[in-house]
């Protein structure tokens, strides 16, 4: 067992958990932010995808003990209120259908505009090609992105 | 499918009316309620301030509260529903808000007597139903109106969320009308001219934003994965690799003693874990290991079981089922000029839905608490009860929203594994899968074998088309064996698409072989379209080709329906058809549709554009163009992403994804080697969304049967040569181009 802290949304956190526990089940069971998905616990398919001192990362893939003394940002914490230009966007163009990959969506685009503001659509796609979405909202994606970095109107 | 009968649904969709309680609770007119919680409706309408019917409840203050009676699985159906119910009433879309109906069979879907959420039906068997509830609800809203001002109801009319009375220059708001309401034992009778004709539509046909959508863009919507309930335990369920076996022994004093597991137990059907933490739970299951009965399917081998489903086919002294039939396609086919022949196979696939299968329950003395994501809330329910020992009344049940649906939460054996869970330790239980199990106990879509031949005369004209179809029954496992047996045997859920009503196919037999291997099988999306229709549509190109002609100008000779052929040569328009291709790229087109006889057809038409590259195998699919005629589109722009989203589905089936299974055990694990489309092989897509009629029609899984073809088609443009075996993977591709 070790005590980990780290800043989570901005707020401090301790946990005590195993060293090589996944970060995905330290946010998602013990602090209750379940906006962070499991889908496949493997690293394959992005649902999971948290900011480590803003880079994305798999939080299945993640162990708690790498994130002592890091700030961890989840979907929970990209804005207060939901008005990041990402979630506008993905209202704006009515992105989501059943939305369970919708987070790890949004957290690794968020990535991407934060080091890249004016992608281009092949950037996009490279850069969001690790997370899988079934109901097949790829292209809305592609272009909630392209009007959240001020490319559409 | 089987649960359709075809009176009711002729009764229910086109003559829906008020009923008394009374007659509604004697099941008249061949349509059973269950008002249980009736008796107390009018003392709510009083002291609550306003609910006015089953659906519908109106706050002084305006605020209007509206019941989504089916499940939600993201194709936005829990928007358009209450929107149907907000057009009726003449609400202000901004003052409504959506909840959750209860599991009660008032809020039935008509055709399956149950909330039931597949075959692409929900807004369309609704349709009638919730524009009535509408009407009503405004019908009890005039009538207190009437009763204040002491007007006659018929002068007044209603802008949104008022009644306006024009004679007299008074207004008044829907709150104000609600808190007046009385709602007597006898809701208003509302008969189908009552309800607004399509023409004055406000909201309906135009798009207003999906309610659920910001919640799903900031993690705060709450599936059955995310349920946090005191004192809440995490199970797992370790099924056996072959359905129908169970544990005959596993290391249970090993799992139990392992750090943070709770119990460890064996069920009929599986082993159950309950520790205090995911990992825990995960790690745990690693270790189980069982010896498994033997049953049916421990003998599964896809690759030598596909060879005899093969064999099936080809061998005509093999009878299967014959599912439909027009005119004497044998005969014709013995008498044709000439017969072009093709076999077509798809293997086994996996829903593959983002959330795994997952479902918290929560056992005590007085019933059960359940939380889960379901397409058969009805069924959820039963079970659990089941599960519990204990009776419907006592499941307090929670329907959520589903992280993805596709026809595997049809099947609710994970509500099941929940309760059981629960119920073995005593306390609140989230059931979790991992990614692994959700794969290797996966329920498929079967895998086939295609055969198809086509007579034609001496002019070239199809004079007779035979179907043989060999896969395993998906019927009994959805329904029963029972009922598929009282269906005359016929399984419309494998053979779905076969039919070729929209063709002048004078003869046309379709034959189900049935083959019993033991699988894990369910309803995909698309059902048995996903691979029918590459059939015929692959055939029909074959025939055009073989009788030098133009794959487009053919199916629109062939093609007998105005609908089809309008969308046909709209899509042709749209992908440039008649431009020389250029590039390597080629051009394929195909014709799908979805519904049946009773409810309508939607329809779609479908272009892609290919290269592919010989050396490697690997087929792009640069665009692709479709037309869907889905009647009367309600929400235009969520109709194109339902679009946009089954052509990716589909297409990820046509491309990649397989399942094999030896010795019984399926050989995938994870989205490494079951393979999925991602964001950097979908094509560019474009999609016209056309209004042909009053009806909404059937959606979601429209687009799915096409995809296929569409490729196939261009491929044989393309190179000359045939893709037939699913998934068009790179060395299938190569054994195409070598053929």
């Amino acid at each position: 067992m070790a005590s980990i802290s780290f800043t989570i949304n901005e707020k401090p956190a301790r946990v005590d958990a195993e060293a090589d526990t996944p970060l995905l089940w330290v946010v998602r069971e013990q602090l209750k932010l379940t906006g962070t998905k499991f889908g496949c616990g493997s690293g394959l398919c992005g649902a999971c995808t948290v900011h480590v001192d803003g880079k994305p990362v798999r939080s299945c893939q993640t162990s708690i003990s790498q994130v002592q003394d890091r700030k961890v940002t989840t979907i929970e914490g990209l804005s207060p209120d939901g008005q990041h230009p990402l979630q506008k966007a993905w209202v704006t163009e009515q992105v989501p259908q059943c939305g369970y990959c919708q987070s790890g969506q949004i957290m690794q685009a968020a990535a991407l505009l934060a080091t890249n503001k004016q992608p281009t659509r092949e950037q996009i796609v490279e850069h969001m090609d690790g997370n899988i979405c079934r109901c097949g909202t790829y292209p809305r994606i592609v272009r909630a992105i392209e009007r959240a970095a001020g490319g559409r109107s | 499918m089987n649960m359709i009968d075809k009176k009711l649904v002729d009764k229910t969709m086109r003559n829906q009316s008020g009923l008394t309680r009374r007659q509604m609770l004697a099941g008249s007119a061949g349509l059973t309620f269950a008002f249980a919680f009736a008796p107390a409706m009018d003392a709510l309408a009083q002291a609550a301030g306003g609910k006015l019917n089953a659906y519908v409840t109106i706050a002084a203050d305006g605020a209007i509260t509206i019941l989504m009676p089916a499940p939600e699985m993201g194709q936005g159906v829990n928007t358009t529903l209450p929107l149907i119910i907000a057009e009726e009433l003449d609400a202000d879309w901004s003052k409504v808000k959506v909840a959750q109906a209860p599991v009660n069979p008032a809020y039935n879907h008509p055709v399956f007597r149950a909330q039931y959420q597949v075959a692409s039906l929900t807004t369309r068997g609704y349709w009638m139903p919730l524009r009535t509830a509408g009407a009503q609800a405004r019908r009890v809203l005039l009538d207190a109106a009437a009763a204040k001002w002491s007007v006659p109801v018929t002068e007044l009319t209603t802008e949104p969320s008022t009644i306006v009375h024009a004679a007299s220059n008074r207004k008044m708001s829907y709150g104000e009308a609600a808190s007046l309401a009385q709602v007597t034992d006898k809701l208003p009778e509302i008969k189908p001219e009552q309800l607004k004709p399509a023409a004055q539509f406000r909201l309906l046909g135009k798009d207003v934003p999906r309610h659920d959508l910001p919640d799903k863009s900031s993690g705060k919507l709450t599936y059955a994965s995310d349920v946090q309930v005191p004192g809440m335990l995490y199970g797992t369920i370790v099924r056996a690799p072959a359905r129908g076996s169970g544990p005959s022994s596993f290391n249970q004093d090993e799992i139990k003693k392992l750090p943070g597991v709770v119990d460890a137990v064996a069920f009929d059907h599986a082993i159950g874990i309950v520790a205090q933490s995911v990992p825990q739970l995960f790690a745990a299951r690693q270790k189980v290991k069982a010896t498994w009965k033997e049953a049916k399917g421990s003998k599964i081998d896809s690759s030598r079981d596909l060879k005899e489903y093969l064999a099936a086919v080809r061998d005509t002294s093999k009878k299967g089922v014959v599912v439909r039939k027009t005119g004497e396609a044998e005969q014709a086919l013995a008498g044709a000029a000439k017969v072009i022949s093709a076999e077509f196979t798809s293997p086994y696939v996996y829903h593959a839905q983002m959330e795994p299968l997952s479902c918290t329950a929560s056992v005590t003395a007085d019933g059960v608490e359940v939380w889960a994501g379901t397409q058969w809330p009805t069924k959820s329910v039963e079970e659990a009860a089941k599960a519990a020992g204990t009776t419907p009344d006592k499941v307090k049940f929670h329907t959520l929203q589903m992280g993805g649906g596709y026809g595997r939460r049809a099947f609710v054996e994970y509500v099941t594994d929940a309760v059981l869970l629960s119920k073995a330790v005593g306390k609140p239980v989230k059931m979790v899968q991992s990614r692994e199990d959700d794969i290797r106990v996966g329920r498929f879509r079967p895998m086939t074998a295609q055969k198809v031949d086509v007579g034609l005369d001496a002019e070239g004209k199809v004079v007779a088309w035979r179907h043989r179809l060999a896969a395993e029954p998906v019927a009994p496992y959805v329904y029963s064996q029972a009922r598929l047996e009282s269906d005359k045997g016929i399984d419309l859920i494998v053979i779905y698409g076969a039919d070729m009503p929209f063709y002048d196919v004078p003869a046309h037999v379709t034959e189900h072989l049935y083959e019993d291997r033991g699988a894990r099988v369910a309803a995909y999306r698309g059902i048995g379209a996903g691979y029918t229709n590459l059939a015929n549509e692959a055939m029909i190109d074959e025939v055009a080709l073989a009788t030098g002609k133009d794959p487009l100008e053919f199916r629109l000779a062939l093609l007998k329906d105005p609908r089809a052929k309008a969308i046909v040569s709209r899509v042709a328009e749209m992908s440039e058809w008649k431009r020389k291709q250029t590039d390597g790229r080629a051009l394929g087109i195909a014709f799908s549709k979805l519904g049946l006889p009773p409810v309508g057809f939607s329809m779609i038409a479908t272009v892609a554009e290919i290269s592919a590259d010989r050396a490697s195998g690997k087929i792009k699919v640069h665009n692709m163009w479709s037309v869907a005629d889905v009647g009367l589109p309600l929400q235009p722009n969520n109709v194109a992403a339902q679009i946009e989203g089954a052509l990716i589905y589909g297409l990820s089936g046509a491309l990649k994804e397989a399942i094999s299974i030896k010795d019984g055990a399926v050989e995938q694990s994870n989205f490494h080697d079951y393979e999925v489309l991602r964001q950097s092989d979908i094509p560019q897509i474009q999609v016209e969304v056309v209004r042909s009629g009053d009806i909404p029609l059937p959606v979601g899984e429209l687009a799915i049967g096409c995809t296929a073809p569409a490729v196939a088609n261009a491929f044989m443009a393309l190179t000359g040569k045939k893709l037939r075996d699913m998934p068009f993977s790179p060395d299938t591709v190569k054994a195409a181009l070598k053929a």
